[in-house]
């Protein structure tokens, strides 16, 4: 359940279990979800999806004023048997995963030129990841991409986003019937980039999907990993890492909703936080509907607060419309790395830098070994040192 | 061999209506292969003491001079001190989530001795070390003082003392909160270092049951911000005898 110790100044945590009430995922939301922009008002920052975003630093991707005007360079190196394939909008696999919620994401929705297709064939088995790299190059662009993962087939699939720009798309991830689909998604981006992006994924019956979302750069990124199940026996897990610099806003707000029955989904977020207006938030939301007996479900978000002036909005939420379940539960929890564990570090001679290295590592180190994809861990561990050199 | 000397030191720490001076003038010299026990009531300044060798940020040292064999010591910052040769074994430990027993002494070894351990012989001294201290080699992979009781925590610390082999351990109040047995085995992990000749040790203590095990050469009365009364083992006696009610009035009505 929710718990709380140490919290630095500022920084919320906040958790709610409710059981057999009016749906508050639901309500919470200005406007149910659409495929068109027009169905969503313009935010004005006191919603309840929006409170914790500084819709300043948008560059209009809310409003309706951002246009078009930019470059993302992309590449994807599909192993043999993967076929990738760019279509209209009116492409029956185009938002079968899910549809968008919020403004932004329908926005990015009503203004993609093509959408691109990945397709893992029924029963393929890749020894190698898919990798998918988009380095903008300035400006706004729109995007859509459906990777489609078919019965049986067990794929990872890596999407890097680097360089510059202001970013909204929407990924969705088809995943058939008994297929394993590892995605790992990292938001590498420079300061400046603006990104935000809503995931979807919808399980086939006794399928597995194990996302990874790696967030260290942008100006403002704001994700919506999101996962549904088309059928019973299907297993979500949802890691996540960030690591949040001064003057950076990351969000990550995640929805599970269990509507089919004996499946499971395992959530496990951590972020440290560093320097003068680092701010995370991280929204947690299981949804277990009345169907989904049997659900087995467990979310986590562990921050780590490395020095004065960062804030962390956490808030766990669980709606159970059932009783009939294996397991559900929540944690948050936010600390600081204090003086007292500073000092106790130093007085066994390690020097002030690297006790706090030593902290860092220690709090990523057990998820980042979960990842699974050999180059991603080592890139992750390498990106954590940089962050920790340039704290100190 | 090594020698603290301690000349006048004054500490000071920060309330709510300002400075507010703890230590008072404290003298004391303590040499490789001796023992001083220092005993005194509490809110004496015995933790302070502690503290304040060890560089602790809460307290403000405002006179006086602490040298470890000629080198300043208050002017090095903490871990510099643990390097230095100065090890405390702390009251109360403090939990550090994410940070396995091993890799943490590893890690602390490798900055004390100013090289890696090698591998082999480490895991050898580790294993050998916690078998003395009666401590389950599962223990090595939890994080650092997270869940453990009481006693677990203060064989840790002397785990540490022992890996470490500083010039100068300061124990403070590693008696406290400890039944007889954790009390012995503890006990008998000081006094395996104290064997070998090469430490100088401050036993910071409230009760005297500790001295049974740990023989101390000195016994110094804390009392008021500084030392009130010196003698050997047998002032420890006469402390148990009829506890430290003549200091606290002298120090009261001082």
């Amino acid at each position: 359940m929710a718990e709380a110790q140490n919290i630095p100044a500022g920084s919320t945590t906040a958790g709610a279990i409710a059981v057999a009430a009016e749906s508050t995922v639901a309500t919470r939301m200005s406007a149910p979800p659409s495929f068109d922009v027009a169905d969503f008002p313009v935010p004005h920052g006191r919603e309840e999806e929006w409170r914790f975003t500084p819709l300043a630093r948008l560059r209009g991707l809310h409003d309706g004023t951002a246009v078009a005007d930019g470059t993302m360079k992309a590449q994807i190196d599909a192993p043999e048997g993967v076929t990738v394939e760019s279509v209209e909008r009116g492409d029956a696999r185009i938002g079968k995963a899910g549809t968008p919620v919020d403004r932004i994401a329908a926005q990015a929705f009503s203004s993609f030129a093509k959408a691109t297709v990945v397709t893992v064939p029924k029963e393929a088995v890749l020894t190698e990841p898919v990798r998918v790299s988009l380095h903008g190059e300035g400006g706004t662009t729109f995007g859509h991409t459906v990777f489609d993962v078919q019965a049986f087939a067990e794929a990872v699939i890596v999407i890097d986003h680097t360089g510059d720009g202001v970013r909204a798309a929407n990924v969705d991830f088809l995943v058939g019937d008994g297929a394993k689909l590892t995605v790992v998604s990292v938001q590498d981006w420079d300061d400046t980039a603006v990104h935000c992006s809503q995931h979807n994924a919808l399980i086939g019956r006794d399928a597995t999907f194990k996302s990874i979302v790696v967030t260290f750069g942008g100006d403002l990124v704001r994700l919506h990993p999101r996962v549904s199940y088309a059928g019973p026996g299907g297993e979500a897990e949802l890691l996540g890492l960030y690591f949040t610099d001064a003057d950076q806003h990351q969000e990550h707000r995640l929805l599970v909703t269990h509507d089919a029955p004996h499946c499971k989904s395992h959530v496990v977020y951590k972020g440290a936080l560093q320097g003068e207006g680092a701010h995370a938030v991280w929204i947690g939301d299981v949804l277990i509907e009345k169907s989904a007996e049997g659900t087995d479900t467990y979310e986590m978000n562990r921050n780590l607060v490395l020095t004065d002036g960062a804030r962390v909005d956490s808030v766990p939420n669980l709606e159970i419309e059932t009783g009939e379940i294996v397991g559900a539960g929540h944690a948050s929890a936010t600390g600081r790395f204090d003086d007292e564990q500073l000092f106790y570090l130093q007085a066994r001679g390690i020097p002030a830098d690297e006790a706090r290295r030593l902290v860092v590592r220690g709090f990523f180190a057990e998820l980042v070994q979960q990842i699974g994809v050999d180059d991603i861990e080592e890139r992750l561990l390498a990106k954590i040192e940089t962050e920790l050199e340039a704290s100190v | 061999m090594a020698t603290l000397e301690i000349h006048d030191l004054h500490v000071s720490v920060e309330a709510e209506n300002g400075a507010r001076e703890i230590l008072k003038g404290v003298d004391l010299t303590v040499k490789a292969g001796e023992t001083h026990a220092i005993m005194g009531p509490n809110g004496s300044g015995k933790s302070t003491l502690a503290y304040s060798l060890a560089g602790h940020p809460k307290y403000t040292i405002t006179g006086g001079t602490v040298t470890l064999d000629g080198e300043d010591v208050l002017e090095m910052s903490v871990d510099e001190r643990a390097r230095a040769g100065v090890f405390l074994a702390m009251q109360y430990p403090v939990e550090v989530p994410g940070v396995s027993v091993s890799n943490f002494l590893r890690t602390s070894a490798t900055a004390i001795r100013g090289e890696a351990p090698k591998l082999r012989t480490w895991v050898k001294e580790v294993k050998s070390a916690m078998e003395q201290l009666q401590m389950d080699p599962a223990f090595a992979e939890r994080n650092v003082n997270e869940g453990f009781s009481g006693g677990e925590k203060k064989r840790h610390e002397i785990l540490q003392l022992e890996l470490l082999k500083p010039k100068i351990a300061i124990l403070d109040e590693t008696d406290s909160g400890l039944d007889v047995d954790a009390l012995r085995i503890v006990s008998e992990g000081v006094n395996r270092v104290r064997e070998s000749g090469e430490v100088g040790t401050l036993l910071i203590t409230h009760y005297t049951r500790i001295l049974r095990y740990i023989k101390p050469d000195f016994v110094h009365v804390f009392a008021n911000g500084r030392i009130a009364e010196s003698g050997g083992a047998e002032l420890a006696d006469q402390l148990e005898a009829e506890g430290y009610d003549k200091y606290v009035k002298g120090g009261a009505t001082a």
